[in-house]
């Protein structure tokens, strides 16, 4: 394939150009933010040296917001205001969350999304966890010395579209541009194969605080292909020590304990778990608000009997994507250990049992996701060097289906459908003159509505009123790159756009995230009116680069008098680009996007005849 | 939307490819184009460009996935081939197939019920073996029926593998709830 050597766009910035993009590792437990330096993926570190950020947010009654050690520190003395693992909330509502009744924060009893009541008003999980994002980007920046162009933000690949939705929305509120979502053990797989030139086939198997995901890859000349990826988005290490609390409780015979003793007793048995990985027992030890002691020994043994339960409850989702992918546990390379919860013994043991080989535990399971991520980022933000050609295809881990007559789920996507991917599926009218139209989305493999998770309604209107059955309603599914879904419609005798609303089941609708923007705006010293403008502006000038360069490679492809049109957009944009006047900006971005549209189009086309005769001049060769 | 309607775009998954219109197909070269398209038009290769980059390449990529599903797979792959040529309209509503392999479905049918119900993974490992091997064998006879244009004979192969490769998921799946 050297036969031909094409330049993509965005390869042609200068090395001054370097834009400033992270990869951020959004953990249930800890959080991890990561660049590209010097062509080397890098962990970013706080004043201190510390490269872990503890997902851990307190809203005190008095003081500013605390992410991270501090807010840590405060979890046995302040419980109800201090949260963690807010991850295992996002996109999910109360009946979802396990043990909830051992939690010691106030629930609000809502519709959608769970939210919790604290001293700084109600938060839903998606402005908690914009919290911590906010605190990572200001790590990155301040390190990097510069605004950032963009993050890649990982989400474990067994997340729903909600889920993934609410964690895009808690970027958007901590003022961060998404450049992709990205499935974890797909980001580790990036790290991994491209630290050891791997080829072949390769599981990765990511046990992190709160969420297990298993990915079958396909790693050949420079394309990681998912090829199947399964898992449980409530399991993980928290689980694990939940199941030691409950033994320590039961052992010492305590009797129900206070919220602050609970947060003791857990933070104890987290300790014991993680002793454990080195030792062959543990020391308990703590002092209850009671007076009453707890002073017992947890062995290696008795930790893995407790948690035998847990450790298998991985392998049913293993066999499933093994199976998606049609292969045996003897056909994979290696197995890639991904998060901390993959240091504990019984699980290397049973991973090994189960793929008969040894994992592969020679990246640190705590970074090599957002190490992935930073590789990712830099690459999405145009910062491309040569040999950085690699591409990634990953998949939609759950099936997604319309709710049809009598409560039975129509699949119109099936999981582990390569990514993007569009069904479009066509409807009729039920009565006469009928406008509108309600579609229920769900998500999940079962065949009853009741047994899938409902994501959202979609309501269609406009539509032009017919005898019923005349209208034929076209409506598309298109899910993006981020693993996200939107629907479109059409109806196809009059060829108008029916209008769409959308209700999310589980998510924040755009005014509540709009509202929440205006409130971060109005609280925080940052001016609403200089920050857009410095968005703007930072917008438009990727734009004139994107533009110069395609300029660059691709001029012949344009008439004189196309070229002519494009260059007076581009001149019309730099020259507003400088002033403050948003509002021409925008426009002259999109005069400018409108004019070099068919422009995209040809040099499209371009690349995919020049993939197809580079083959064909390569097999000539042979 | 301009460029969305170009001609690249309206020609057919094969001509697409480059490769010939035929139901006989080599999966790997298939894939390696796919790969190259892909290393082009996918959306993290234009992610740093305009909105409406953004959206083209989401066009193409969700296009060149669809194209490579459906040949990729030899009964999808079929399937397009009929409707190409015009010969598809019936698949969904014609059952008729012949009494011959309607009775020998019916009592694979019945030994897959018999083994979910006895919970035993053995005898449908056994059975998937066997329908394995069937299906093999109705996909040579598919591809020499399309080879001849024969798609009266194709269309009733197809519905034939379609009954097959559904039981053999059921099969499957069955499976996966004894082995959890």
């Amino acid at each position: 394939m050297a036969l031909l050597q094409l330049s993509e766009p965005g390869q042609s910035a200068a090395p001054h150009e370097h834009r400033l993009a992270v990869g951020i590792d959004l953990g249930t437990t800890n959080s991890l933010v990561a660049t590209v330096r010097s062509g080397m993926s890098v962990v970013l570190s706080d004043e201190l040296g510390r490269s872990l950020l503890p997902s851990v947010v307190r809203y005190a009654a008095a003081g500013p917001v605390e992410v991270g050690y501090s807010a840590e520190a405060h979890q046995a003395s302040d419980p109800k205001n201090t949260l963690v693992s807010v991850k295992r909330f996002m996109g999910r509502g109360l009946l979802d969350i396990a043990h909830s009744e051992s939690l010691p924060y106030d629930f609000i009893e809502t519709e959608g999304m769970i939210k919790l009541k604290t001293a700084q008003g109600v938060k839903s999980p998606v402005e908690v966890s914009a919290d911590i994002l906010r605190a990572l980007k200001e790590r990155a920046e301040a390190a990097l010395g510069g605004a950032l162009t963009g993050a890649v933000i990982t989400v474990p690949a067994y997340f729903d579209d909600a889920q993934r939705q609410a964690t895009k929305d808690a970027a958007r509120l901590a003022g961060l541009s998404v450049l992709r979502l990205l499935n974890e053990p797909t980001a580790a797989a990036i790290a991994y194969g491209l630290d050891n030139a791997a080829e072949g086939i390769y599981a990765v198997y990511d046990l992190g605080g709160g969420t297990f995901d298993i990915s079958i890859l396909k790693l050949s000349k420079g394309v990681f292909q998912v090829l199947s990826t399964g898992g449980d988005s409530a399991l993980g290490g928290d689980d694990f020590d939940h199941r030691v609390f409950c033994w320590v409780i039961e052992q010492a015979q305590l009797s129900p304990v206070s919220l602050g003793d609970a947060r003791l007793l857990q933070m104890r048995a987290r300790e014991a778990k993680e002793y454990l990985t080195q030792h062959g027992e543990a020391p308990i030890t703590a002092k209850l608000s009671t007076g009453e002691f707890v002073d017992l020994k947890l062995t290696t043994e008795i930790f893995a009997e407790i948690s035998r339960t847990l450790v298998q409850k991985t392998l049913g989702p293993t066999k499933k994507a093994l199976r998606d992918a049609g292969l045996a546990p003897e056909d994979i390379k290696g197995v890639v250990m991904v998060g901390g919860a993959t240091r504990m013994p019984q699980i290397q043991h049973a991973v090994e049992a189960f793929f008969g080989k040894e994992p592969l535990n020679n990246l640190d399971p705590d970074k090599v996701v957002a190490l992935g991520a930073a590789t990712q980022a830099n690459l999405l933000a145009g910062n491309r060097a040569a040999g950085d050609d690699w591409l990634l295809l990953d998949v939609i881990p759950l099936s997604l289906g319309i709710e049809t007559m009598g409560g039975l789920v129509e699949k119109i996507i099936p999981r582990n459908s390569t990514i993007p991917v569009a069904r479009a599926q066509e409807f009729t009218t039920f009565k006469d003159g009928q406008t509108a139209l309600a579609l229920q989305v769900v998500q999940g493999e079962r065949e009853l509505v009741s047994d899938c998770r409902s994501l959202a309604r979609f309501e269609l209107r406009g539509i032009p009123p017919m005898v019923a059955g005349a209208a034929r309603i076209r409506v598309t599914f298109q899910v993006d790159a981020d693993g996200l879904l939107s629907v479109s419609a059409r109806e196809q005798t009059s060829g108008h756009e029916a209008h769409i609303e959308v209700k999310p089941s589980y998510g924040l609708s755009d005014d509540e995230i709009t509202s929440m923007l205006k409130d971060g705006y109005t609280h925080a010293s940052d001016d609403a009116f200089r920050r857009a403008l410095r968005e703007a502006q930072v917008e438009a000038q990727r734009l004139v680069e994107a533009v110069q360069s395609a300029l660059k490679d691709d001029a012949h492809l344009l008439s004189m008098l196309e070229r002519a049109h494009i260059d007076s957009c581009l001149t019309k944009l730099q020259s507003v680009l400088i002033g403050d006047d948003r509002r021409a900006i925008d426009a002259a971005m999109d005069a400018l996007s409108k004019g070099t549209a068919e422009f995209a189009a040809r040099r499209m086309n371009q690349g995919v005849r020049r993939a197809l005769a580079g083959k064909k001049v390569d097999e000539v060769n042979l | 939307m301009t460029g969305f309607d170009h001609e690249t775009l309206r020609q057919d998954f094969f001509s697409l490819f480059g490769l010939p219109r035929q139901q006989g197909l080599d999966v790997d070269r298939l894939e390696a184009l796919y790969r190259d398209i892909q290393a082009k038009v996918h959306p993290d290769k234009h992610a740093h460009l305009a909105d409406s980059d953004k959206r083209l390449a989401m066009q193409w990529a969700t296009h060149v996935n669809e194209a490579y599903q459906t040949l990729k797979d030899p009964l999808q792959r079929a399937r397009y081939l009929l409707q190409l040529g015009g010969h598809d309209a019936r698949l969904e509503t014609n059952t008729a197939m012949p009494m011959e392999f309607l009775v020998e479905q019916m009592e694979l049918r019945e030994a897959v019920a018999e083994a979910k119900a006895v919970g035993d993974a053995d005898p449908l490992d056994v059975l998937h073996r066997r329908l394995k091997k069937d299906i093999r064998a109705e996909y040579a006879a598919l591809q020499q029926a399309l080879d001849a244009n024969a798609f009266e004979r194709a269309g009733e192969l197809v519905r034939q593998l379609m009954f097959q490769e559904k039981l053999i998921r059921e099969v499957d799946d069955a499976l996966e709830v004894i082995e959890r």
